[in-house]
């Protein structure tokens, strides 16, 4: 696959930028931009994952000695992850043995981006205009107010994050993004942290360590099965992408805290969007060719 | 040894049918690409030899020269609209059609021979697409199947055909250059020569050649099959490696 390395470099760059200025991994961002540039999406999906190691390590290692990881938490979470990540690499094999592994990654792309997007958007939006009026920024749930299935059967208390709470939600949510992290190449911090942080009430200050302990663990399974089951892996394309993004992602950061958060949270918005509508356009237009050639194997 | 086994070759690539003999000589059986390769020519030569009591025929010669390469197991799949979406339906396999092909003649393959003997004998591209060992037949349903994956093919420099591509020197001297593209995938080629001469074949010699993959790209690939475990756990580690080396070196606190 002749594509420039400079090029690669470069995403990889403007990817961790963007991602260090978050404090999300940008997997969701740079597997889309891999597929666009024309490398196969199976190729784009495993090799992504190995760029979402090394970045989730770094802000892991971080969480550790910040002591800001709840490790019961985080070891259900990745317990839940790991079977989910094993789901998702055979889900992606079998979809790529009928033929429609594009297809499944396009649509799934389309449909979290344009609901995460559209979220965004709505939520950017609001801020903005009570902003304006001057009235109160954030629309806060009030204390005590628990959604009902947090109180389901095995409940369990997590110390670290003040939480005693059922673990099937918790486990579902892992098994999920487990799931949707291998078949799609993305870490799913993006997902995580607002599930902890909204749905359970996870305090802020552990909530990014956890969910980057669970990131790192489940998508290190899923680089090691997509490289046994799918030999998708592209060792060369991997370390281009880390070393971009490793670099981006601190001065991302470093830029991030004088950055107003609003309006770069609109601006992402805006590019999920953009991205999600680029791939449903894909869907819905004509191909200039109908036909396409899978090569199942070679003799040689 | 090798240089033995290229000297067989090169007396094993005379053959004799009647009273025309062909000898043909590839000026490169074996050919090395690394990771800046861009394609390359491999030329034909060929003579033809009358023996004595064979006038010389009135028409000329013409040569086919027909390169086959190693063998793929291809599925071909067709988008159709399924509601507003465009989705992979139908599909068809073709168990084993060459990953490069490519036809040179003297003259039109159409001015050669006649229609029946390219079908039967597989001269030219269309004869050798729409043969029936190239794929199986479903009535008439696989005929789009093999035009798609000839256009492709076609498109991607794989599948050619070129009417100008063996050129006589002498009468009975010719020679011809095969085009291999980047694209082309390392393994065996088959280069087989066929003398015609007013419409009929006379001789047929096959050779081959082999394209190899060197440097570091083609090694990372044979571990990655073969070694599948260990390249996945050695990706896992460089990346570990590497976030770790990030929190080293950019550590704010």
């Amino acid at each position: 696959m002749p594509v420039s390395v400079l090029l690669i470099l470069g995403m990889g760059a403007a990817v961790g930028f963007i991602s260090g200025i978050f404090g999300i991994g940008g997997g969701f961002l740079m597997t889309p931009l891999l597929i666009f540039l024309g490398i196969p999406p199976a190729v784009a999906v495993a090799t992504q994952s190995a760029q979402i190691v090394a970045s989730s390590t770094t802000s892991v290692l971080g969480a550790i000695r910040r002591n800001a990881l709840d490790r019961k938490l985080g070891a259900i979470l990745v317990a839940g992850g790991f079977v989910g990540s094993a789901l998702g690499v055979w889900f992606f094999a079998a979809a790529r043995r009928a033929g429609q592994l594009d297809l499944v990654i396009v649509i799934s792309y389309v449909t979290l981006f344009t609901v995460v997007g559209s979220l965004m958007l709505k939520e950017s939006i609001r801020e903005f205009w009570h902003r304006r009026k001057g009235g109160a920024v954030r629309l806060r749930r009030k204390a005590g107010e628990h959604a009902p299935y947090l109180g389901w059967p095995l409940r369990m208390r997590f110390y670290r994050s003040k939480l005693y709470v059922s673990v099937i939600p918790i486990v579902g949510l892992s098994l999920f993004i487990g799931f949707a992290g291998a078949l799609l190449g993305i870490g799913g911090g993006f997902i995580v942290v607002p599930a902890l942080l909204y749905v359970f009430r996870v305090p802020t200050t552990v909530v990014v360590g956890t969910s980057q302990f669970q990131i790192v663990c489940t998508t290190l399974v899923a680089l090691i099965l997509h490289a046994v089951m799918n030999q998708a892996v592209d060792f060369v394309l991997a370390i281009l992408l880390i070393i971009g993004g490793v670099f981006g992602a601190q001065f991302g950061a470093r830029m991030g805290r004088h950055l107003r958060a609003e309006l770069f949270r609109f601006l992402l918005a805006i590019l999920l969007l953009a991205v999600g509508l680029r791939f449903g356009l894909e869907l819905i237009m004509q191909p200039d060719e109908p036909f396409s050639i899978t090569v199942q194997e070679t003799r040689t | 040894m090798r240089a033995v086994g290229i000297l067989l070759i090169l007396l094993g690539t005379m053959a004799s049918a009647g009273a025309e003999t062909l000898i043909t000589s590839l000026s490169n059986h074996r050919v090395l690409i690394n990771s800046n390769y861009t394609g390359t020519l491999i030329a034909v030569f060929g003579a033809i030899e009358r023996d004595a009591q064979t006038v010389a025929r009135g028409t000329g010669y013409d040569v086919v020269v027909t390169v086959r390469g190693p063998r793929q197991f291809l599925t071909v799949r067709e988008r159709e609209p399924l509601g507003p979406i465009w989705i992979n339906q139908e599909q068809q396999k073709f168990p084993s059609v060459p990953a490069y092909l490519s036809v040179l003649s003297s003259r039109s393959l159409a001015e050669i021979t006649s229609d029946q003997l390219r079908q039967r004998q597989k001269i030219g591209l269309n004869a050798i697409v729409s043969a029936s060992d190239f794929t199986n037949h479903r009535g008439g349903a696989d005929k789009p199947f093999r035009e798609a994956l000839y256009r492709i093919k076609a498109q991607e420099g794989l599948y050619l055909e070129d009417e100008r591509g063996v050129t006589f020197l002498t009468p009975d001297i010719f020679r011809a250059s095969i085009p291999l593209p980047a694209t082309a995938p390392p393994g065996n080629y088959d280069v087989e020569v066929t003398l015609f001469a007013d419409t009929v074949i006379l001789a047929r010699t096959i050779t081959n050649f082999e394209l190899v993959k060197t440097g570091f790209e083609e090694q990372v690939g044979a571990v990655a099959r073969d070694w599948s475990l260990f390249y996945g756990v050695a990706t896992a580690v460089i990346a570990l490696f590497f976030g770790w080396l990030a929190n080293l070196i950019f550590r704010r606190d």
